[in-house]
């Protein structure tokens, strides 16, 4: 039977399935640990990796237990001492260059690797996540033989060790923004992806392999929460960069204490999204939908709270709705869903319990018509509208496809309401009118701010949050501050401090 | 016939005003040879409470005024010392136990410091900063902003007044405010130093001076949720990792004990900064 | 000094009076626009109308345009849509060079377009200059619909296609000749020029004098479709205020462009359109149609259309009377993987007839 001859569709917008074809991915049925250029086992027991999509098996994922940690941060310490710290920074940077490169000819693969462990639409994967992946390598690649004009002086000295470890949301993306500015800056790497997203970090050993990176440069060992702990906490490492909850950076702040570890950390969010009544209203419900549906709201900073002005307030939320209605929730491996499966049952309870709290507080709740899938964990687009700012989903991170929905009078009240929160990572603005959007910027205590925008990242621009979402900036040129120490500016001469003797590094 | 001396009472100073401690308890100040100098204000956790407040309420005026015009307020201050450094030197002479060249040196180079920090008010955002070239059609810029609140334990080994030139300027010049513990054992600069404040350009809460003991009062500072950042700058003889993990509770910017008065740097001015980028979508259509 | 009222008055206040009278103009009373804007509709109460509009964000909307064009249609969905499209054409000859062969040729291939298979759809209309009207109707003989809302429509550009600039007159005599011809829609061109200038009142007044130039003998209207030429317009927010206005004056669909000017029909551009369509439904429960035309050329873009309405307004639009591609050389595309859709195998332009 050819196509020509199958019925025609009851409705258009169901879309026959376009499935991505998997055959591009060649997947061993298990994985070791990626130490000193070679995988090996590990000494915990090992932990399969599912798919939420289906619940399926993907591949048995080998466990990293604390000698497994002394080895690969032994191996990436004798890899800076002997090799890494030794190379001139336009070899690191040829290196780099080469894995950006690696990195866009398996874009696909990789591509289909992430979508299929972590259940993010195929889409999000292959547009975003995997294309910033090679642009996150390219962009710091120029840097490495260009340290001196990073803003830390003549000669800024890499720090060691770096120990890194990265969340579940965006599993290949986070691993880039860790290792590219590490390498860059000259340091070596123990890398731990999320225990349910190791796989894309796996096949990414594979390309350090093939870009013939010296072994022990990059180590990525696999593991859950203890793992990574031992990792941190491990004496011999220099740096520990971290991004998940805000209560597990809270940990690690408190563990390296007094350690003298350089720390940078991103955590977590609640973003005010703000929405005036002169908003280019299309595109406003876009950045709203983009805002908290990209990758089924599992982003630290997504715009969770949406903030409008009163006057449109019915307008927007019927808008918002009928748009919603569009989105196709199912297979992330389809070319046209929208949105993936959550990534895991313990994330979509999580989701489930405080959507229950959100109801229970009087909200309002709507959810999205969507057909949920029989397998795996899915969690249909939910909106809260009449949310007050005491309800803890405007206050607490869902992490998930949950927006709520409150309002403002004036711009002076969306700024105090948008600041009003222990986070303070990103924020979004929405208006015709430069003036207003330039002064609500300034009044709001978020480090990344976009305006008639949303969720739009580049490997120039920094990142990272004001407050308890963490600090130091992933990106841009301050993201090698994260990676080096100044070698010391020259004093200014008139004013040589008496009593000063040595000067320490300072952050923390 | 000599004229009989008025002594100074010393005391705290929160908000623009010098309130005694609420706690109504002082401690001795004396001569490094033991002669009775004045009764300071023993600081106690309320009142450090209530610097924090004032701090807070002062932030949003002092963060949103221009560079340009800090960078004056501070070079004001400078001004003000050069007219008081007599007053300067006998007291840094008295507390440290310096001879005259050192406390002179000592109060000069304080002087020269402020002058220096004021210069970089409307400067720091330049070199701190950055235009982004993003792929795609989008301005992009990054500039850093002041943290918010910070608690500083001044340097307490000698370089009463230069110590707190060292810590206060860089943190304020940004937009910052500062909740100040000054040297327990010679606090009488800090005082003096906060009269200078008060009779400058200083907004009140902008800079707040406690005297009394660090050990009993950073604890406080670093566990207050409204503090946004603690330098650890005098805290070298304190159980300051402690503090830092007591900091760690509300993801507090940290820095750590120096030895002595840090030295002027750039780095201390964007320890207490936040990189703010702003992303906004470009079209002549 | 008697006659101090305007001859004493300096040139400029003079000039400010006459602007004053003009935003006090009434304009032609069309009944959408009483309805939307209310009693005194004058020159400024349109302004001001248009003016309140909300903006557009030219880089969003490119991106959600862009957005949509990433769906992938495949098999089942794919053959519907590739049909629908056939059903959707406005076959389109505007040709200086155009004669009465040309043409019968034209509208043999709206007959049949696919003569290798006879399942093919006919296109919804044959679209071209007022003068060859008569030569369409009658090579259409049955196929035609004349007004019977089954078969094939006539539609003819009007009021001085493309560039609009010529008197009311002259474009009313244009209309009314063509719908007298039997034209079953009018593709009018605004006074882009006029609209530019702020002069949204004459625009206005204008679309409704056509409107009015389209009524029959019999009482009925043929179907006016109002060209924006959105190429010479330079910005989103004149696209929203055009196509707003263009509603407002009795407009049944808002078409793109008249395909002569450069950029002809762009994805962003049709998915405002069909925003402000949305909208306009959103608030009266009216359904307007939408008509992009130049530069479609390929199937693949076509699909990236179809798929831009049905998420934008709803797959009801997915009908000749409420979307139409002014098109020529997209029908043979579309034929090409119809046949391949068929024989599985890819198919070659000597497969299809030229014209």
């Amino acid at each position: 039977m050819t196509d020509r001859e199958k019925p025609a569709p009851s409705r258009f917008l169901d879309y026959a399935p376009a499935p991505e074809s998997t055959s591009i991915l060649h997947l061993k049925p298990s994985y070791g640990l990626f130490i000193d250029g070679e995988f090996v086992d590990g000494h915990g027991a090992p932990f399969t990796t599912i798919s939420p999509a289906t619940e399926q098996p993907i591949a048995e994922i080998a466990n990293a237990d604390s000698s497994d940690v002394d080895v690969a941060v032994a191996a990436a310490r004798s890899a800076y001492t002997r090799t890494w710290s030794r190379l001139s920074g336009a070899d690191r940077g040829k290196y780099l260059f080469r894995i950006a490169r690696l990195v866009q000819e398996r874009a696909r693969e990789l591509s289909v690797a992430e979508s299929l462990d972590n259940g993010k639409p195929i889409r999000e994967s292959r547009d975003v996540d995997v294309p910033l992946v090679a642009a996150w390598f390219f962009y710091y690649a120029g840097w490495a033989d260009k340290l001196d004009y990073a803003g830390l002086g003549p000669n800024p000295r890499s720090l060691g060790v770096a120990a890194q470890v990265i969340p579940w949301n965006f599993p290949l993306l986070m691993l880039a923004w860790k290792v590219a500015p590490a390498l860059a800056a000259g340091n070596t790497v123990v890398i731990k992806p999320a225990e349910t997203t190791p796989l894309s970090a796996l096949i990414f050993a594979e390309i350090l392999q093939q870009a013939d990176l010296p072994a022990g440069v990059v180590n990525i060992i696999t593991g859950a929460g203890n793992t990574g702990e031992a990792l941190v906490n491990h004496p011999d490492v220099n740096k520990v960069a971290f991004t998940g909850s805000t209560a597990v950076g809270r940990a690690i702040a408190k563990s390296v204490a007094g350690t003298g570890k350089k720390v940078t950390l991103e955590l977590g969010g609640k973003a005010a999204n703000i929405v005036f009544d002169d908003a280019p209203i299309d595109q406003a419900i876009e950045g709203i939908v983009n805002g908290i549906f990209f990758n089924q709201g599992h982003v630290c900073c997504a715009g969770s709270r949406l903030l409008v002005q009163e006057n449109i307030h019915e307008d927007v939320v019927d808008r918002l709705k009928s748009r919603l209605m569009t989105l196709r929730l199912g297979d992330p491996l389809d070319k046209n869903t929208d949105i993936g499966a959550i990534n895991s049952r313990e994330q979509l309870e999580r989701i489930r319990q405080l959507s229950d709290i959100g109801e229970k507080e009087g909200a309002d709740r709507w959810t999205a018509p969507c057909k949920i899938p029989d397998k795996g964990f899915w969690f249909a687009p939910t909106i809260f509208d009449n949310v007050s700012t005491s309800s803890t989903i405007a206050r607490e991170e869902v992490f998930g496809p949950v927006l709520s929905v409150l309002t403002f009078r004036t711009p002076a009240e969306a700024i105090a309401k948008a600041n009003n929160t222990p986070y303070g990572l990103s924020a979004g603005i929405w208006s015709d009118k430069g003036s207003k959007i330039l002064a609500v910027a300034d009044g709001l205590r978020a480090g990344v701010i976009w305006a008639n925008t949303f969720n739009r990242f580049d490997p120039a621009s920094p990142f990272g949050g004001f407050k308890e979402s963490g600090y130091g900036r992933e990106g841009g040129r301050h993201g090698l501050a994260a990676y080096l120490e100044s070698a010391g500016w020259a004093s200014p001469q008139a004013i040589s401090t008496t009593g000063s003797t040595s000067r320490k590094k300072a952050t923390s | 016939m000599t004229r009989l001396a008025i002594p100074k009472t010393y005391k705290l100073y929160i908000g623009g005003k010098f309130p005694r401690s609420e706690s109504g308890r002082t401690y001795e100040v004396s001569t490094k040879d033991g002669r009775f100098l004045a009764n300071a204000s023993l600081a106690s956790r309320k009142d450090a409470r209530d610097a924090v407040v004032a701090a807070r309420s002062a932030f949003a005026g002092w963060s949103s005024a221009t560079g340009y015009n800090r960078g004056q307020v501070l070079y004001r201050i400078a001004e003000l010392l050069e007219g008081r450094r007599d007053q300067f030197v006998d007291e840094l002479s008295a507390t440290e136990g310096l001879t005259k060249p050192a406390a002179t040196a000592q109060v000069d180079t304080a002087i020269d410091a402020w002058v220096w920090y004021a210069g970089w008010a409307d400067k720091y955002v330049q070199v701190a900063g950055n235009a982004n070239a993003v792929s795609g059609p989008y301005f992009n810029l990054s500039t850093p902003e002041p943290t918010g609140v910070v608690a500083i334990i001044a340097p307490q080994s000698g370089n009463s007044l230069l110590g707190l030139a060292s810590v206060i300027a860089p943190a304020i010049l940004t937009g910052n405010t500062v909740v100040v513990v000054a040297s327990e054992s010679a606090p009488l600069a800090a005082v003096s130093l906060s009269e200078v404040l008060a009779t400058s350009d200083v907004p009140g809460g902008v800079v707040n001076i406690l005297t009394g003991s660090p050990a009993e009062i950073a604890p406080w500072l670093a566990g207050h949720a409204d503090v946004n950042a603690i330098d650890l700058a005098g805290a070298g003889l304190l159980d300051w990792v402690d503090l830092q993990i007591i900091a760690a509770d509300t993801l507090k910017r940290v820095l750590a004990p120096e030895d002595g008065a840090p030295p002027p740097s750039l780095e201390r001015i964007v320890a207490f900064t936040e990189t703010k980028t702003v992303w906004h979508t470009k079209s002549l259509i | 000094m008697v006659n101090v009222t305007t001859q004493g008055l300096p040139a400029q206040a003079a000039q400010a009076k006459a602007a004053q009278a003009a935003q006090a103009k009434a304009l032609a009373p069309a009944e959408r626009a009483l309805s939307m804007i209310g009693g005194d509709l004058t020159e400024k109460s349109l302004k001001l109308h248009l003016e309140g509009l909300a903006g557009v964000d030219a880089v969003g909307l490119e991106q959600r345009a862009a957005a949509l064009g990433t769906r992938s249609i495949k098999t089942t969905s794919k053959a519907w849509a590739l049909d629908t499209i056939i059903e959707l054409i406005d076959l389109t000859t505007l040709e200086g060079a155009d004669t009465p062969g040309k043409i019968r040729s034209l509208v043999a291939k709206a007959v049949n377009p696919d003569p290798s298979d006879a399942t093919t759809p006919r296109v919804a209309a044959v679209c071209v200059y007022g003068d060859m009207v008569p030569h369409a109707v009658s090579a259409l003989g049955g196929a035609w619909s004349g007004g019977t809302g089954s078969g094939i429509n006539v539609a003819a550009v009007a009021t001085a296609f493309p560039s609009g600039r010529a008197s009311l007159a002259v474009k009313i005599a244009d209309t009314s000749e063509a719908v007298a011809s039997g034209a079953d829609e009018i593709d009018m061109v605004i006074d882009r020029g006029a609209f530019l200038a702020g002069n949204f009142g004459l625009v206005f007044d204008q679309i409704v004098a056509v409107k009015e130039a389209c009524r029959r003998s019999d009482g009925s209207f043929a179907h006016l479709k109002v060209i924006l030429e959105t190429g010479e317009l330079n910005t989103y927010d004149n696209v929203r205020r055009a196509s707003w206005l263009a509603i407002l004056a009795g407009g049944d669909f808002i078409k793109t462009s008249t395909g002569k000017v450069s950029p002809a029909a762009t994805l962003p551009v049709t998915l405002l359109m069909l925003e402000v369509v949305r909208d306009w439904h959103r608030l009266t429960g009216e359904r307007i149609g939408v008509k992009p035309a130049g530069g479609i050329r390929t199937s693949k873009d076509a699909i990236k259309y179809l798929v831009t309405v049905a998420e934008t307004v709803g797959e009801e639009w997915l009908s000749p009377h409420l979307f139409r591609f002014g098109a020529s050389s997209l029908l043979n595309d579309v034929l090409l993987q119809r046949q391949k859709m068929t024989t599985g195998r890819y198919s070659g332009p000597d497969y299809v007839t030229m014209d």
